[in-house]
């Protein structure tokens, strides 16, 4: 029996985006920040081997605007 | 040699160390801990709105921070509060811990202390459960935090003497000015916010003012700049 | 009201169809009352079910005339599914805001066809269930029409034609005004600013009810589909992009007119004065500027249009007067648009004014060297990133631009410009400093 792939991405909601900017630091390797201090995010799905810290960073968001999304 | 030591009970009152009171002496100690830990939380709160950062740390850092104080304050509260339950030296029912006027001892004071302790408990289960409220909900619990401060405050200062003399009294007076003072500063800086329908007009004004004090090409053959685009 | 109908009526296509027919040989109009709309497009009949209608929406292939060309068939069938599962009962909302400066065709429909939009929006109630129905117009265009709506309803109550009861509501004059959240966030009581998705508003929209937004041209197609059938409707058109539109068409002389065209009709027969020197927009002001020579060859399909980047958006084909600069006048619409921003989202409210103030640099020919690098770059960061398509709309327009006045470009740069008519062409409405009482 197969695994189902199902693919995560990031995804923010940019009116709750205060540009704490603490995503960006908990995860370099998916989002940076723009010259206004705002997450720019890689488009795609995320690398498996970073969703335990991608789950971090969702959670470290102080506005809640940072989340994760399942979608197969 | 003192005659009073051959007489066991004289001993033990003399000493004056034993379960009971050894209690009494932690329900005091965390709850200045405890004072202590929800000031850092109250300032590193403020910090957070105003997207601040503490020098030297990375920028989850202060919410981070402020989280996981808060966790630990709470620990040191339910402490605090447990053991002046058991202590059988005053009489302290379990309930006074969360429903006000129900203890005789100092009513008024452990009153103030449940209210709070009610507070805190509803802005931290309403933060850990964050994802499943609106925002408006979260918030409104949140924003009781500064309410429930100065009312724990008052219960350390009132409900024992400890934070009335001797350095604690420094370190009282200290942590209500911290406060007092971070709260003024978020105040003053919400003040100066501008509000949504107006920061694109404010912005606009600033970029443009920024271009046009640029000195104009040297090169100029034909026809004048337009300035029309850009009047208001 | 200053628009003027085309007469395009062509025996062959059988056009206009949602416009009254031309005036007769003694230059009489009839008055678009319920009798004449009666008399040319019949009664109105119902369907006797939610959700029988949808079938012949979705052969006729009818896609949202109000910029975004979503298949009509999927939203009507995606509000009547969130209502089953949900168990709530949906709300329509017929959109007349409009909120595109250049375009005038809605309000221009709502003058001339009250009464076919009235008729679609009741079909609309009916195919997804809804028992609230809101024409929502522009605040600048009720002044035009809300007599006449309110006219039209009332002989439409004396008539009992319809069944779900219609508020008229107004938006506020607000580029965002139009976009389908935003109009359900004023409609709930807020701001006109739009709401980031998830959810979709035909899951949760107006009081967290399954919603229906639907542009007023689209609910027009909608009633005649109703009477006609499908293949009526296919019959102009492309095979893509089936049916007829009302398009905005500014000429030289700056007069907006309202014609209907069909899906796939030759840029240069619709715009009339296209040479290959010229510059035209399409689209509206999230739109694309195209040369002449481009447009020569495309059509107003978006499968011809996407070849050279543009779409049809909101049907806005406006040649710019070759005694113009094509630079001053980007400058002043991005200079609206950038007003116009709700300022939620980080990216667009820093990047719009950003490159509003280079592009009048440029134009104004005191542009920094770096200012085209610098509204290259900005344009990438705020697209995409927005909770609407405000800035992405902004920057095609923007890009549009750079690409199709790329030698007037150089020619600002040397502190020249080729233009003789210093006036402004493009519509473009004066926006003063703001309160949140401009928004709600």
């Amino acid at each position: 029996m197969r695994a189902t792939e199902t693919a995560v991405k990031l995804l923010v909601n940019p009116i709750d985006c205060a540009a704490h900017g603490a995503c960006a630091e908990l995860l370099p390797e998916a989002i940076a920040l723009d010259e206004w201090g705002y997450p720019v995010i890689d488009p795609g799905p995320l690398r498996p081997s970073l969703e335990r810290p991608a789950r971090k960073a969702v959670s470290a968001c102080p506005t809640l605007a940072l989340r994760l999304i399942r979608s197969s | 040699m003192n005659p009073s030591l051959g007489n066991f009970r004289d001993a033990e009152i003399v000493s004056g160390i034993d379960s009971s009171t050894a209690f009494w002496y932690v329900s005091r100690a965390t709850g200045v801990v405890a004072l202590l830990l929800l000031t850092a939380v109250m300032l590193l709160g403020l910090l957070v709105t105003r997207q601040g950062r503490l020098p030297g740390l990375p920028r989850f850092a202060v919410s981070g921070l402020h989280r996981n104080l808060s966790l630990l304050a709470m620990v040191f509260v339910v402490v605090h509060v447990v053991t002046a339950v058991v202590d059988g030296y005053v009489n302290i029912p379990i309930t006074a811990a969360v429903v006000p006027l129900t203890s005789p001892y100092e009513r008024l004071w452990l009153s103030l202390g449940a209210v709070s302790f009610d507070l805190m408990l509803a802005a931290v289960v309403t933060s850990l459960l964050r994802g499943r409220l609106s925002r408006w909900a979260w918030r409104a619990v949140h924003l009781t935090a500064y309410l429930s401060w100065p009312v724990a405050w008052v219960h350390s200062f009132f409900a024992g003497g400890d934070l009335r003399q001797g350095w604690l009294l420094y370190v009282a007076i200290v942590c209500a000015v911290a406060v007092a003072a971070a709260a003024a500063w978020r105040a003053a800086a919400a003040a100066r916010d501008v509000p949504r329908a107006e920061r694109v007009g404010r912005l606009m004004a600033a970029v443009h003012d920024r271009s046009r004090a640029q000195p104009p090409n040297g090169r100029r053959e034909r026809s004048a700049p337009r300035e029309r685009t850009h009047s208001s | 009201m200053t628009t003027v109908t085309e007469d395009s009526r062509d025996a062959a296509t059988g056009l206009p169809r949602l416009l009254p027919p031309p005036a007769s040989a003694a230059g009489e109009t009839r008055p678009p009352d319920l009798d004449a709309h009666a008399a040319r497009h019949g009664r109105l009949e119902y369907r006797g079910r939610p959700g029988t209608l949808i079938g012949d929406i979705e052969a006729a292939g009818l896609t949202g005339r109000g910029g975004a060309a979503f298949p009509v068939h999927r939203k009507l069938q995606a509000v009547l599914d969130a209502a089953a599962g949900r168990r709530r009962t949906p709300v329509v909302i017929a959109n007349g805001a409009e909120s595109e400066p250049a375009s005038d065709k809605d309000a221009t429909l709502l003058w001339l066809s009250p009464h076919l939009v009235l008729d679609g929006l009741q079909l609309a109630a009916e195919a997804v269930g809804a028992d609230t129905a809101i024409l929502a117009t522009h605040v600048s265009r009720t002044r035009d029409v809300g007599s006449r709506l309110r006219e039209a309803l009332a002989a439409r109550r004396a008539a009992g034609i319809d069944r779900v009861p219609v508020q008229l509501a107004q938006a506020p004059a607000r580029f965002l005004s139009g976009q389908e959240t935003a109009l359900v966030s004023h409609l709930s009581g807020g701001p006109a600013i739009p709401a980031f998705i998830p959810p979709r508003i035909t899951e949760r929209g107006l009081n967290g009810a399954p919603t229906l937004v639907q542009n007023v041209e689209s609910l027009a197609h909608l009633a005649l589909i109703a009477r006609r059938g499908p293949r009526w409707f296919r019959s102009v058109g492309t095979d893509a992009e089936p049916g007829s539109m009302l398009a905005t068409v500014r000429r030289s002389d700056g007069q907006p007119k309202i014609t209907e065209v069909p899906l796939g009709i030759p840029l240069r027969d619709l715009a009339g004065d296209l040479r290959p020197d010229s510059a035209v927009l399409v689209g509206g002001y999230h739109g694309t500027w195209l040369d002449g020579r481009q447009a020569l060859a495309l059509t107003l399909d978006n499968a011809s249009l996407a070849q050279a980047g543009a779409r049809v958006g909101a049907g806005v084909v406006i040649t710019l007067p070759r005694d113009r600069c094509g630079l001053v006048e980007t400058a002043s619409v991005v200079r609206y648009l950038a007003l116009e921003s709700a300022g939620q989202c980080g990216p667009c409210l820093n990047g719009l004014p950003r490159i509003a103030a280079a592009l009048a640099e440029i134009a104004g020919g005191r542009a920094r060297p770096q200012a085209v690098t610098d509204v290259t770059r900005w344009s990438g960061l705020v697209t995409g990133r927005g909770a609407c398509h405000h800035p992405d709309g902004t920057v095609r327009f923007v890009r549009s631009a750079l690409q199709t006045f790329a030698a007037e470009i150089d020619l600002h740069q040397r502190g020249r410009c080729s233009a003789a008519d210093t006036r402004l062409f493009l519509p473009v409405p004066r926006v003063a400093a703001r309160t949140e009482q401009d928004w709600t």
